[in-house]
């Protein structure tokens, strides 16, 4: 366990001490929702209509932005090589780094999404469910994202390809992910698709590991 | 991909190995593209001529003898390609490889080809190219999985390395193929639900069900065919690589 904490640590210690990498990030998601009220209107029943949508976009192009950051740099310098060596499975070792990876790059979103509900004239019963959904359906995010970056970690310039692969896998978190803010109908469909969220991410924690550390594994080798 | 075919000796292995598998297949080829020729000379023309028209939809119904074969195969297609990418992670086949590569082209273009008979048929039936409808937003959601594997062969350079990251990928993937499947039980929105596999019998008279099945093999043999010529390529193209990386070497 304490290998696994010093993983997640590093990686923590890394981002603090590397500079605004998880900054910029938050600039980006906050500047997605500026910049959608621009094209679409300041119209505010429209735009809170569309919010939950609009938050969740804001959040799927971040996270997307933020994955090759996972395991590039580390296997460019030849660290996943090395961390491949050490007693704790490598799949745990990718846990922890996915782990970090959410507490850097989904966590500060959700922390700054107040700023984007005030700029999409969401209410405050709307803000909270947003908050709820993201962090239930951003570890799904994560997770699947890590896979994508594993798979593409090994080619060269394949920074691009991963958001390509991932997002066609990453369509029901956004589907349940916006249905459990937007309440048209009643609170019991709202529930149901939180529910589903939760069931993906769950799912999608547990087995992404396992398969990213297969792909970085076998990619390498 | 050398495979050491000295250490096993059984007959799959020989018969599945890149060269010995070359060989064998070669003289298939041609039958089976006359069983394709017949099977859809046969359909088309019960398709076009010897098939009834719907009492609702008239002569659009004759849609389906493509679409549906189409559909059937965009996904029987990715079958293939996670069959073949579980052979190369459990027995890191090279076959297995060259099977999962050639296929994905070819799974890709059956999926946009059930999209594009479908919009066709959609817009004088239904009233609409495109409706957000579970199985349509799923076949499409396959596409886009088909289209990311292409790119991502072409990114690699090594294809060893390549085709046992993709089989990783491919597996994940295949979660959809369920969800196709299912979506129309699921989300009861436009498309209709299953007809033709499903418990109690198909639901259509014989007189559609005949041509339906004719293209239905029509079309699996035309994949059988394209798959089997692509493989034959991909394994004559990394022998060539092969001999010019040891031409190369020897100038060197």
């Amino acid at each position: 366990m304490s290998a696994f904490g010093t993983v997640l640590g590093r990686e923590l210690k890394l981002a603090a001490r590397g500079g605004g990498d998880v900054l910029t990030l938050v600039l980006f998601f906050v500047m997605v929702g500026v910049i959608v009220p621009f094209a679409i209107g300041p119209d505010k029943t429209t735009l809170s209509r569309l919010a939950p949508a609009i938050v969740w976009i804001a959040a799927f192009l971040s996270m997307l932005l933020g994955l090759d950051r996972l395991f590039r740099a580390d296997h460019e310098d030849g660290t996943l090589i090395l961390l491949r060596q050490a007693d704790l499975p490598f799949s745990a070792i990718i846990g922890a780094k996915v782990i970090a990876h959410w507490l850097l790059t989904a966590l500060p979103l959700i922390i700054a999404s107040p700023l984007l509900a005030i700029m999409l004239a969401m209410d405050v019963a709307t803000l909270g469910r947003a908050v709820v959904s993201l962090l239930i359906g951003t570890p799904a995010l994560v997770a699947l994202g890590a896979i994508g970056a594993a798979v593409t970690v090994s080619i060269r310039g394949g920074g691009l390809i991963a958001p390509v692969l991932i997002l066609p896998m990453a369509i029901p978190v956004l589907i349940f992910g916006v249905g459990a803010i937007s309440t048209g109908v009643g609170a019991d469909q709202s529930g149901a698709a939180l529910l589903f969220l939760a069931a993906i991410s769950l799912m999608a924690v547990a087995l992404a590991p396992f398969v990213a550390a297969l792909a970085i594994k076998w990619g390498e080798d | 991909m050398s495979i050491d075919s000295k250490s096993r000796q059984g007959w799959f292995s020989r018969i599945a190995h890149p060269g010995q598998f070359a060989a064998w297949t070669q003289p298939l080829l041609w039958p089976l593209v006359g069983i394709t020729t017949v099977l859809f000379g046969v359909g088309l023309y019960f398709a076009f001529f010897n098939s009834p028209q719907d009492y609702q939809m008239g002569e659009t119904v004759r849609i389906m003898y493509v679409h549906v074969p189409n559909a059937w195969l965009s996904q029987f297609v990715y079958v293939i390609m996670a069959v073949s990418a579980l052979g190369t992670l459990v027995w890191r086949h090279p076959l297995a490889d060259v099977s999962m590569k050639a296929a994905a082209p070819l799974g890709a273009v059956f999926t946009a080809l059930a999209l594009y008979t479908g919009a066709l048929w959609g817009r004088p039936t239904w009233g609409t190219f495109w409706e957000w409808d579970g199985r349509m937003t799923s076949t499409l959601v396959l596409l886009l999985i088909y289209l990311g594997i292409i790119a991502l062969w072409r990114a690699f350079d090594d294809q060893l390395r390549a085709a046992r990251v993709i089989a990783v990928f491919t597996l994940v993937g295949a979660v959809n193929i369920p969800i196709i499947k299912f979506s129309v039980d699921w989300w009861s929105t436009l498309h209709q639900p299953a007809s033709v596999f499903r418990a109690g019998g198909p639901t259509m008279p014989p007189s559609i069900l005949i041509p339906l099945f004719l293209m239905f093999f029509a079309f699996t043999f035309l994949f059988l065919v394209l798959h089997l010529k692509a493989m034959h390529t991909e394994i004559r193209r990394r022998r060539a690589m092969g001999l010019e990386r040891r031409a190369a070497g020897a100038l060197a």
